[in-house]
């Protein structure tokens, strides 16, 4: 076996600088240029990422994040600097020639997904259901049928709560049609389920918006100006364009 | 409100975005692996494993990372698990005890009548201990019988009710009037804590 494998992180222009960034397991990160691309990749210890190990050290939590973070690190440094097509995580090539094989025969469409978020950034919006506010509309307490008026009310709470979630859910779709139209491209992903995303909350809309560096700030905008009492919005980036740089045509 | 995304380079990073660290690690999972460009690379890491494993670390970043964010750390307060630390009240009442002992040792006892009485109570009875639901409740079900034949027939409104009764109960009752005895009868819930120490005490007490 080979004495080191090639782990790559991402593909840009040639003409990127490279950030001082360290790698996975601790690595030094380097390019390996063909053409007019680069990819970005670090060498790394064949016993810790052949297939064997990989998919041991991937089940390891501890592992996992240290990598995903690293992994992470490096793409967000080189994406301060231009634009860049993450790779998924482990991506792992034998030498540096199958790494250049690799950018030449996918020459065109990683020059296309460059130059579709050439000067963009993605957001990351979740919008979560709020709880409703009670009260305000329960009918009257009327005391001389105290039974009457408790299941009047628990009856107004329950329609309540489910019209608050239909409510909650047109609204994330009008939030989303409005950051879209600020928006280059977006992205809908599935709801995270409450138990996974730690939030009590519905989760409504999770989206990703490409935005221009005007879009961004219209986005902010949006997010910032929206005071609906049935929605709340979480915003995160800017991220590298993962959800945007990919090879499949548009 | 905005957190993730990208680091500022190590070599100028304004305080406010230490972002490296702080990012969600579930944010960043979710791109890493889920996202970003698919290739084969010569390492062939099966993608139906990867995208499972998504699954399972989402599960598992959910479990760990989130659960004190949604305020699950029940371990931080259990003083079996969690040495003293978090004994909060334990720690107050033992304090103010000892500041009366201190006091009356002192001979001045009148003042504590004033001070540091109410405050041990407000240790003791805690407002919002669940109370045995009062005798008072004898009006409610007759209105509550009244209410199913007028107005609700569903049987499966009956267990909720049930359930509620302290809340009808406030619609008859004229609220906050607190009496001497609650203390007395809120009590009751800090004693299994108490005890729960003991079994701890004991057993360092063992391995001495």
């Amino acid at each position: 076996m080979a004495d080191s494998l090639v782990y790559v992180y991402a593909v840009t222009d040639a003409t990127q600088e490279l950030p001082a960034v360290t790698g996975v397991d601790d690595t030094s990160v380097r390019q390996v240029v063909s053409g007019g691309l680069a990819a970005v990749v670090s060498s790394v210890d064949p016993t810790r990422f052949s297939e064997e190990a990989l998919r041991r050290s991937l089940e390891d939590l501890q592992w996992l994040e240290s990598t995903a973070r690293a992994h992470h690190g490096v793409v967000a440094a080189v994406a301060q600097s231009g634009p860049v097509a993450p790779v998924r995580l482990a991506t792992v090539y034998l030498d540096d020639d199958n790494v250049r094989a690799l950018l030449d025969d996918n020459g065109p469409a990683f020059a296309a997904a460059l130059d579709r978020i050439r000067g963009r950034t993605e957001w990351g919006v979740k919008i979560f259901a709020a709880p409703t506010p009670g009260g305000a509309e329960s009918p009257a307490v009327d005391d001389t049928r105290p039974g009457t008026s408790y299941l009047l009310r628990r009856r107004a709470e329950r329609d309540r709560a489910a019209r608050g979630l239909q409510d909650a859910v047109a609204a994330a779709e009008a939030a989303h049609g409005d950051l879209a139209a600020v928006a280059v491209a977006s992205r809908r992903y599935a709801p995270q389920d409450p138990r996974l995303s730690g939030h009590r909350e519905e989760m409504v809309l999770n989206a990703a918006y490409l935005v221009d560096e005007a879009g961004a700030a219209a986005l902010h905008r949006l997010i910032e100006d929206r005071d609906e009492p049935t929605l709340r919005l979480e915003l995160t980036g800017p991220w590298a364009p993962y959800s945007f740089a990919t090879l499949e045509e548009q | 409100m905005t957190s993730g995304g990208l680091p500022m380079s190590s070599r100028a990073r304004p305080p406010e975005r230490r972002q490296e660290t702080s990012t969600n690690l579930a944010d960043i999972l979710e791109r890493v692996l889920d996202k970003g460009i698919v290739i084969a690379g010569d390492i062939r890491v099966n993608l139906l494993d990867i995208e499972l494993l998504t699954i399972k670390i989402r599960l598992l970043v959910a479990s760990v990372d989130k659960a004190k964010e949604m305020g699950i750390d029940w371990w931080e307060h259990d003083p079996t698990l969690s040495s003293g630390k978090s004994s909060g009240g334990l720690i107050e009442e033992n304090r103010l005890l000892k500041e009366r002992i201190a006091a009356l040792e002192a001979g001045s006892a009148p003042e504590l009548d004033g001070g540091a009485a109410p405050a041990g109570r407000s240790v003791v009875a805690p407002k919002d201990v669940v109370e045995p639901a009062p005798e008072v409740v004898e009006p409610a079900p007759e209105e509550l019988v009244d209410a199913e034949d007028d107005e609700e027939p569903a049987d499966t409104e009956d267990d909720e009710v049930d359930a509620d009764d302290e809340e009808l109960v406030d619609d008859d009752e004229e609220p906050g009037d607190p009496e001497p005895e609650e203390a007395v009868e809120a009590a009751p819930p800090r004693r299994p804590q108490r005890r729960a120490r003991r079994p701890v005490e004991r057993r360092r007490r063992d391995d001495g």
